[in-house]
């Protein structure tokens, strides 16, 4: 369980980036941070691993403020995915995803044999454990960013806008290889995007967040889309687009659902 | 070549000493300028005078550099030890500026990154920013290994044996056949300096040479 509790932090000479910042992520659950950029998402995020101090507040993780933790004893406990994959461009994948491991004290051989399983675990050819980050396509390194987070097992994944760089089919591809990790693995995850279908798509419940890192309106992806809190919501999780209302018509005696623009979406399941 | 097949051994054993000369003074150069370089990209407040500092030692002319370092070290003049000492000092002037260069030319992003993940200060070092460092930092090294053995010629002025030797020898004498082996070997010398580094580099990043290969095919899903 992650606790942030009337987080603020504010930059010298800027607006506060983030102020008064209170939730509670649920253990074994994903929360998606979604706001446009300015909305403070990354600060949060970043708040946890310590990689930003808070300026007042707290931020704690099962109870225990995490300022009373040794900051490279907790960033090695909790896994973090980066937009741009962030692996290191000088060692192999497979020393890529044992980062962590080996940093800890496992032994090369063990942490690379483990590593090697990582990568077929996230959709991956082991060939490709010998090579570069630089010779792996956009969607490829996103994929072992994850394999890397997971490598020592952290009960906390921290994803910062991780599929923001890749193109809309290996994004969706990315996305359900996590649904069906996080099938697996029950991890507490807080992960931050832009995108609000990715939010609804990821989230067991959704934060939008405006500017400065004030809460908009918090819960589960149906509960925002039915029922938006105010203006800002309805308008940034498209409540109102075409594409979000559904009608049904019949269509030679089945019922066909209908977009706002007039478009057949789907056919209603008898 | 008449007088090269007579006088053979001595210019191997000359080349010998060179080599001895450069080497010690070319990995302590690289020694002494990659911390000094580390600083001067980590404290930029510092590092102005610093990175102005060291290139002001390759101004001072060598010949009172030869003299004054004895005085300083407390050594003798006509030794070995007073060259690699002065060779230092201009490889250092050399090489400070590309140290520098070459960590703040490891991209933020990655260092970042890496700390994020949990790398402490130390495994940042040892782990991002040296390897990282490496292509910029041996082209630097690549300099200072060329000047170096050049340089080491200066030391025959005062009577430190080197490929030098061969050139005031030629020159006092009139043997141009002497003068030409001097230069040659010296610069064949440097050469075969260069190939090693370059060699080594290759060795030491393997990641650079790899960039442009195609990516393996591969099925995305699963």
């Amino acid at each position: 369980m992650i606790e942030f509790e009337t987080v603020s932090k504010t930059y010298p000479g800027h607006a506060a980036a983030v102020s008064d910042f209170s939730l509670v992520v649920p253990s074994h659950r994903t929360v998606v941070l979604v706001g446009s950029s300015g909305s403070g998402k990354s600060t949060l995020l970043r708040t946890v691993n310590r990689m930003v101090e808070p300026t007042s507040g707290r931020v704690l993780i099962d109870g225990e403020d995490v300022r009373e933790r040794d900051p490279v004893a907790l960033r090695r406990s909790i896994g973090y995915v980066l937009q741009h994959g962030g692996l290191l461009p000088h060692r192999s994948i497979l020393d890529n995803i044992a980062t962590v491991p080996v940093l800890n004290g496992t032994p090369k051989r063990q942490a690379r044999t483990a590593a090697s399983e990582l990568l077929e675990r996230v959709g991956l050819d082991p060939r490709l454990g010998r090579r570069y980050p630089g010779q792996l396509s956009g969607g490829q390194q996103q994929r072992v960013g994850v394999a890397r987070a997971l490598a020592a097992d952290p009960n906390i994944l921290l994803m910062d806008e991780p599929f923001g760089a890749v193109d809309p089919i290996m994004r969706r591809e990315l996305q359900e290889e996590l649904l069906r990790l996080q099938a697996d693995l029950h991890k507490t995850i807080v992960f931050v995007t832009h995108d609000v279908d990715e939010a609804f798509l990821l989230g067991d419940e959704v934060v939008v967040l405006r500017e400065g890192g004030v809460i908009a309106q918090r819960g589960t992806p149906a509960e925002i889309l039915g029922a938006p809190a105010d203006d800002f919501v309805r308008d940034f999780v498209g409540a109102d687009r075409a594409e979000r209302e559904i009608h049904i018509t019949t269509v030679d005696g089945r019922s066909i659902a209908v977009d706002g623009t007039g478009r057949p979406v789907g056919v209603l399941a008898p | 070549m008449n007088w090269l097949s007579l006088n053979w051994p001595q210019v191997v054993e000359l080349a010998r000493d060179h080599l001895l000369l450069s080497a010690p003074a070319i990995l302590l150069s690289v020694l002494i300028a990659v911390p000094i370089g580390r600083l001067a990209q980590q404290r930029p407040r510092i590092g102005g005078t610093l990175l102005g500092a060291a290139s002001l030692l390759y101004a001072i002319p060598a010949l009172p550099l030869l003299i004054i370092i004895p005085a300083i070290f407390g050594i003798p003049l006509r030794s070995p030890a007073t060259m690699i000492i002065a060779l230092t000092v201009y490889g250092v002037a050399l090489l400070v500026r590309t140290a520098a260069d070459a960590f703040g030319s490891v991209d933020p992003r990655v260092r970042e990154a890496a700390v994020a993940v949990g790398h402490s200060p130390r495994s940042v070092l040892w782990r991002i920013d040296l390897p990282l460092a490496v292509p910029v930092l041996l082209a630097g090294v690549r300099v200072v290994a060329v000047s170096t053995v050049s340089l080491v010629t200066i030391g025959a002025l005062i009577g430190v044996p080197s490929l030098g030797t061969l050139l005031t020898d030629g020159f006092q004498r009139g043997i141009p056949a002497e003068v030409a082996t001097g230069i040659i070997a010296t610069m064949a010398l440097a050469l075969l300096f260069d190939a090693l580094l370059i060699a080594a580099g290759r060795a030491l990043t393997p990641w650079t040479a790899t960039r442009h290969e195609r990516p393996l095919p591969q099925e995305e899903t699963t």
